[in-house]
């Protein structure tokens, strides 16, 4: 099916070998299939292909209410599923024009730094394991089960949460709630520096990620490349900063930006931003004001005719949710456009050309889930 | 950073026929599908706009035609913009692709040729993104499918 | 009397009839000493297939970890290659685009294979029941499944629970009439 010359400079040598990665494989993270051509050892050029698991969540959102949806979205991009659960509830609430409470605004940011943490502890894990540093993936999950337990307590599950809803939250937060999560500051303050202790000084590791899978900015923003791997290559595109909601503008935090665009800047990226998300914690968690945990909505949410369009920063990019609405209390078309989707599509420019070990290494750093980028 | 009403001077200096709808969250503008492609090159190479970060590019079936909308920012200035593209034929939908001016967009207008059916011409590699050749659109709002969907 | 395993009280297992009745009732199942010596040492180090979809994986991944350790039943490293594996661990919905690649590890894994469904993607569909044109409703469409394990996603307790029942089935099986179960006989 994909035998034709699909570009003018791809041409089909006879040496060229033509191999499977996925759609079942450790490294890819879901079910991903590469299509690479190698030359020896050599990376020619690879072609993704998607699809697998493809479930029709914009589909089935025409036919559910908004607080239904918000369990769809959950199970998109899993790993901040806390984060993808409040972009839907602000498009309802800014649509409606209901003002939420402070304090689900600070619940709501503290919740969302957690969900950062936990979801770049796993990329840690991860990407450690890829490049055969098993012990990463031990380290990694071990902390990450404090914020499991955290969430556990309050919400009931420890993966997809739908704690969000339009209007608020669906139940107060436990009263164990503070205490446990500036008990998990204090803890994790002491074991970032041993993550850095095992692999980010390790000379081995370095050697694999320096220099591998140079991003230039230009190219970044021709493919729509956001997040942490767009700040990578010196694109300051934090959603946080450029249009903060929640309660993201009452606190001071940075935005990381390396200019070297490589492997290891993408990676120091993420490991400043756990950094840079326990400061917002720490100045969010005392000061949490009293008050209700959900504005007053109606039981049925009918949005006014019309579009509504808001971007939030989910662990790995820029989520936008695009809603056209008819009156009726199921909308009309939902888009989401995932930060997956466009990080994908510049692999076959960051890996031609070189081996395969490098391109493992790219795609762990370029922090794919896959079921974000079949929706 | 530019308001709605430079941003509708400028756009009308591009291309003359442009509708600006009013009432709406964001700057939105109504162009004919032939003038797509020169529009945002436009709004690209401009340097007041400089449109240079395409969002997305997804599209609409409302039921008497087709609407492809394209959401725009610019890194410089954070501006944003949405373009729409009114489709009147259903049988056929036709467009031309703005690939050459975001890379991007290969990408998303397959997923658009996917699911909705609607062809962008001049595109590098027009094929299915998600599924199988021979299945229907299934986001058209006359899309039924008796096996496979359970309705509730 | 039951079959048991040590350190767990024999009432402390849900649905423990089917199995006895099963192991009563079907074909030649009587456990000599060659059996018992096989299914202690098949029930006891079954090692699973790289296989995850979608969330639940992550459970999966969590189940390994250090705080709920399953390499203490057994699974001690996840196999990439079909070929050396003994059980699939279908983890997470399974789309028709994704049905004959499933098939094929299926039929690459060399025999006793087992197959768990966990999650209720893979049991039945899950939330993607109603109204998804793409979903297969339930991974047994496309293999037998032993285990069904329920919840979105269930907890790493649950996932060891399951492979706990599917030693359990293990141990019940003979080489006279191995993997095969003889329902007339049940009902």
């Amino acid at each position: 099916m994909s035998e034709e010359i699909i570009k003018d400079v791809i041409v089909r040598e006879n040496e060229d070998y033509i191999i499977n990665m996925g759609p079942q494989h450790p490294s890819t993270h879901g079910v991903l299939r590469f299509e690479v051509c190698l030359k020896g050892e050599t990376v020619k050029y690879l072609i993704p292909h998607i699809g697998y698991i493809h479930r029709g969540i914009e589909k089935m959102s025409e036919a559910i209410t908004y607080q239904q949806v918000i369990h769809l979205t959950d199970r998109m991009d899993y790993l901040s599923a806390h984060i993808n659960n409040e972009a839907v509830c602000m498009v309802v609430e800014e649509a409606m024009q209901v003002e939420v409470p402070e304090r689900v605004k600070y619940i709501r940011t503290i919740l969302d730094e957690l969900n950062r943490i936990a979801s770049h502890q796993l990329w840690w894990c991860a990407f450690g394991m890829d490049l055969g540093a098993l012990t990463a993936f031990f380290y990694g999950l071990r902390d990450r089960e404090q914020i499991l337990d955290i969430f556990e307590e309050s919400f009931g599950s420890r993966l997809l949460h739908s704690f969000n809803t339009p209007g608020g939250l669906m139940h107060d937060v436990h009263p164990n709630f503070q205490k446990r999560t500036k008990e998990f500051i204090t803890y994790f303050r002491k074991k970032l520096p041993e993550y850095d202790q095992l692999l980010t000084g390790n000379i081995i590791f370095q050697e694999r990620a320096k220099g591998v899978g140079y991003m230039s900015r230009e190219k970044a923003i021709a493919y729509g490349v956001t997040g942490p791997s767009g700040r990578g290559s010196n694109l300051a595109c934090d959603i946080r900063k450029i249009a903060p909601y929640g309660a993201y503008d009452k606190v001071q935090f940075d935005e990381i930006l390396m200019t070297e665009g490589d492997t290891f800047a993408r990676y120091q990226v993420r490991m400043a931003e756990m950094w840079e998300s326990l400061k917002i914690i720490e100045q969010l968690i005392d000061n949490i004001p009293e008050g209700d945990f959900t504005a007053k909505m109606k039981p049925i949410i009918k949005l006014p005719v019309g579009e509504y369009f808001k971007r939030v920063e989910t662990a790995r990019g820029e989520l936008a949710v695009y809603v056209v609405s008819d009156g009726n209390k199921s909308p009309y078309r939902v888009k989401f456009r995932s930060p997956n989707f466009s990080n994908l599509f510049v692999m076959n420019e960051l890996a031609a050309g070189g081996k395969i070990a490098d391109l493992v290494a790219i795609s762990g750093s370029l922090d794919l889930v896959i079921p974000d980028i079949d929706r | 950073m530019l308001n709605k009403q430079e941003l509708s001077e400028i756009i009308l200096k591009m291309v003359p026929e442009a509708t600006f709808p009013e009432g709406t969250q964001l700057t939105e503008v109504i162009v004919p599908a032939e003038k797509i492609l020169a529009l945002a090159e436009g709004l690209k190479n401009n340097k007041e706009t400089a449109f240079d970060y395409l969002i997305s590019l997804t599209a609409v079936d409302f039921t008497t035609n087709m609407t492809v909308v394209y959401h725009l920012d610019s890194t410089q200035f954070r501006h944003l913009i949405v373009l729409k593209v009114v489709l009147t034929d259903r049988e056929n939908p036709l467009v031309d692709s703005v690939s050459p001016v975001w890379a991007t967009a290969e990408f998303h207008e397959r997923e658009v040729f996917d699911l909705f059916g609607i062809r962008f011409n001049n595109h590098p590699n027009l094929k299915r993104l998600f599924l199988e050749d021979d299945y229907g659109f299934p986001l058209r709002k006359d899309f039924r499918d008796e096996i496979n969907i359970i309705e509730r | 009397m039951g079959i048991g395993i040590k350190s767990m009280e024999y009432e402390d297992f849900g649905d423990n009839e089917s199995l006895e009745l099963l192991k009563k009732t079907g074909g030649n199942v009587f456990l000599s000493s060659i059996d018992s010596l096989l299914n202690w040492g098949r029930s006891n180090s079954i090692w699973p297939l790289t296989f995850a979809t979608s969330c639940c994986g992550i459970e999966m991944m969590a189940a390994g970890a250090s705080r709920h350790d399953f390499a203490r039943f057994g699974i001690e490293v996840y196999r990439a290659s079909p070929r050396q594996a003994d059980v699939i661990v279908v983890a997470g919905t399974i789309v028709h685009k994704m049905v004959p690649v499933l098939k094929r590890l299926y039929d690459q894994m060399p025999d006793p294979k087992y197959v768990i469904a966990m999650g209720a993607c893979a049991v039945s569909g899950g939330p993607f029941f109603y109204n998804s044109y793409s979903v297969v409703r339930g991974v047994d469409h496309v293999i037998p499944v032993d285990v069904y394990i329920p919840g979105c996603p269930p907890r790493p307790e649950a996932l060891l629970y399951g492979v706990m029942q599917l030693q359990r089935k293990i141990k019940g099986e003979s080489i006279s009439s191995p993997t095969e179960t003889d329902t007339d006989k049940l009902l």
